[in-house]
């Protein structure tokens, strides 16, 4: 649905006396969401995030490379024809963006007037998605009496407005309290389901992708390091930059004092910590105490937590093994055989 | 006082509202677009015209660099190839109008320029014509800001007009200077000066009445 080939983005900066200095936003990127998917971009701020989604509707206009949407290649088009094109691609944005002297209703009706539709048949599209959205009782308000959730409802209404095929949603929870962002982030969902919606979001946020994303990429410095299925992501980030949003997402950083004392290579008298991974049934087997009895190893949790990562459960943990390094190695092989994903984290010195 | 006295005061007054509102009326038709121009021709706006915008900067500096006074005198033969006289209020109106347009034009763009951006943005993201982003997107959510600026406009353009006396031009502020302070007749000047603070007083209440209105900012 949205085909990205060889995409870059270089912007021209003038210094001081002239002199040209250029800065590449985005670097030879190749992307492509399928119909009906929800896909995620996340990244940094500064790492290109918004260039990247600017370039789908052509509010940016890629240095090099071209973008498809629905079959259609955008850049080769002509203004006419790609002020056309742009009613089949909605976009929210993190300040909503709402014209402050038009009501609610009028808010979401500007896109169908911008196309030249009739009052009546306006009339006719406007209701319901004001409906879809919850808001038909605040038709005639202005923005100014909405809160911030409400003005994103109304936001999210005016771009399914021309009924688009693709959604571009620009960090649209971020100026949302938490409460608030779940709430968008259902509605999006519900969308997504009820009109076969293809989704691309960008974000800094990693609740945002667990929470509506089928599929997500990581950006950083202008070029996509990662794309992987949700779940994959977040059992096993294939990056260091995907393993840091994953452990400032769930706050499953070593103990400190621990962590100070971890050193990189296993010593004479040194244990494994290890930080462990499950998805599926692994999360409802009793593996650890198994382990404790078929390797002969003793467990020591430092922290473990259970996420729902959509259908799916995900199980993490941070754990030191204790016993002899042949049988702590044993015990990292029969981990592994029950399909749990782990990583050594280092080594730390026996207290005994 | 004589009744021929405030006959010549409402005479005036007349006079100093029908200058107001012709050049009021006539600055706005032509100062707003070119306040409209003025920011949408520059660099990074929907119709960037580097060039253009340069010139009409130019021209718009000029026409408001010059002293009213000075402009009033310095188009007297454009003034008469356009009315026909070169005295008078509408005579007056003439370099009423040129002083006001380009002062409505850089008030015009202020307003434009205190419009989110986003908003421009977000009617691109929509397939937005540059025509369809003046018409609605930058013009009504400028409302309130353009308001404010032909009700300056206005209150400046009563205050101009009593220089309009130099090219006989009537209206009060000619009759205060002449019945006021050259025939050394208090009453009248205090009168006049009464009307004219009236006058302002009015027309800011009518422009706060209207921003308020019209924004919903």
């Amino acid at each position: 649905m949205i085909r990205l080939h060889n995409v870059s983005k270089t912007y021209a900066l003038k210094g001081r006396r002239g002199s040209a200095r250029t800065v590449q936003a985005l670097k030879n990127i190749d992307f492509h969401v399928p119909a009906g998917q929800v896909h995620g971009v996340i990244g940094l701020s500064g790492a290109g995030k918004s260039t990247l989604i600017r370039c789908i509707n052509l509010l940016e206009r890629p240095t090099t490379g071209s973008v498809s949407v629905d079959g259609q290649e955008l850049t080769g088009l002509s203004r006419q024809a790609l002020n056309q094109a742009r009613h089949r691609i909605g976009m929210i944005f993190q300040h909503f963006n709402l014209l402050t002297n038009r009501t609610v209703f009028a808010n979401v009706a500007l896109p169908l007037e911008l196309m030249g539709m009739q009052r009546a048949e306006i009339r006719e599209r406007v209701t319901p998605l004001l409906e879809l959205v919850g808001l038909a009782d605040k038709t005639r308000q202005y923005p100014a009496q909405l809160s911030g959730g409400q003005k994103q409802r109304v936001a999210i209404a005016r771009a399914l407005a021309s009924r688009p095929k693709v959604l571009l949603c620009d960090e649209a929870t971020s100026a949302l309290d938490p409460q608030t962002t779940g709430s968008i982030l259902a509605l999006l969902r519900d969308i997504n389901h009820k009109l076969g919606l293809t989704i691309l979001l960008i974000t800094h946020e990693m609740e945002v992708v667990k929470s509506i994303c089928h599929r997500v990429s990581l950006i950083s410095d202008g070029e996509l390091v990662e794309e992987a299925d949700v779940g994959d992501f977040f059992t096993a980030p294939r990056t260091q930059l995907g393993r840091e949003f994953l452990n400032d997402f769930l706050q499953l950083e070593p103990p400190r004092a621990l962590f100070e004392r971890l050193k990189a290579t296993p010593g004479e008298r040194t244990h494994p910590v290890v930080r462990l991974a499950f998805s599926g049934d692994a999360v409802s087997t009793p593996l650890i105490s198994r382990l404790a009895r078929e390797c002969g190893v003793d467990v020591s949790i430092l922290q473990a937590k259970v996420e729902s990562i959509q259908e799916r459960t995900l199980g993490l943990m941070i754990a030191e093994l204790m016993g002899p390094p042949a049988k702590t190695r044993e015990a990292i092989d029969y981990l592994e055989a029950h399909d749990l994903h782990v990583e050594v984290l280092g080594h730390v010195q026996r207290d005994d | 006082m004589s009744s021929a006295m405030i006959d010549l005061i409402l005479r005036a007054t007349l006079d100093t509202l029908y200058m107001v509102a012709i050049s009021g009326v006539l600055a706005a038709l032509v100062g707003i677009p070119l306040g409209v121009l003025l920011y949408v021709t520059r660099p990074g706006q929907v119709l960037a015209q580097p060039a253009v915008n340069g010139v009409l900067g130019i021209v718009t500096n000029i026409g408001r660099s010059i002293p009213f006074i000075i402009l009033m005198v310095a188009i007297i033969p454009f003034t008469r190839m356009l009315v026909g006289t070169s005295i008078g209020t509408n005579a007056a109106a003439v370099p009423l109008t040129i002083a006001a347009i380009p002062f409505i034009a850089r008030l015009v763009e202020g307003a434009l320029n205190e419009i989110n951006p986003g908003l421009v943005e977000a009617a691109q993201s929509m397939g937005a014509t540059p025509w369809q982003i003046i018409t609605r997107v930058l013009l009504p959510e400028a409302r309130g800001g353009i308001f404010t600026a032909l009700t300056i406009t206005v209150v400046t353009l009563v205050s101009y007009s009593a220089m309009a006396g130099a090219v006989g031009g009537g209206g009060l502020g000619d009759l205060g200077i002449r019945y006021g302070y050259n025939r050394f007749n208090p009453t009248v000047m205090l009168i006049t000066v009464a009307i004219l603070v009236v006058m302002v007083q009015g027309f800011q209440s009518l422009g706060d009445y209207l921003v308020r209105k019209s924004d919903h900012k």
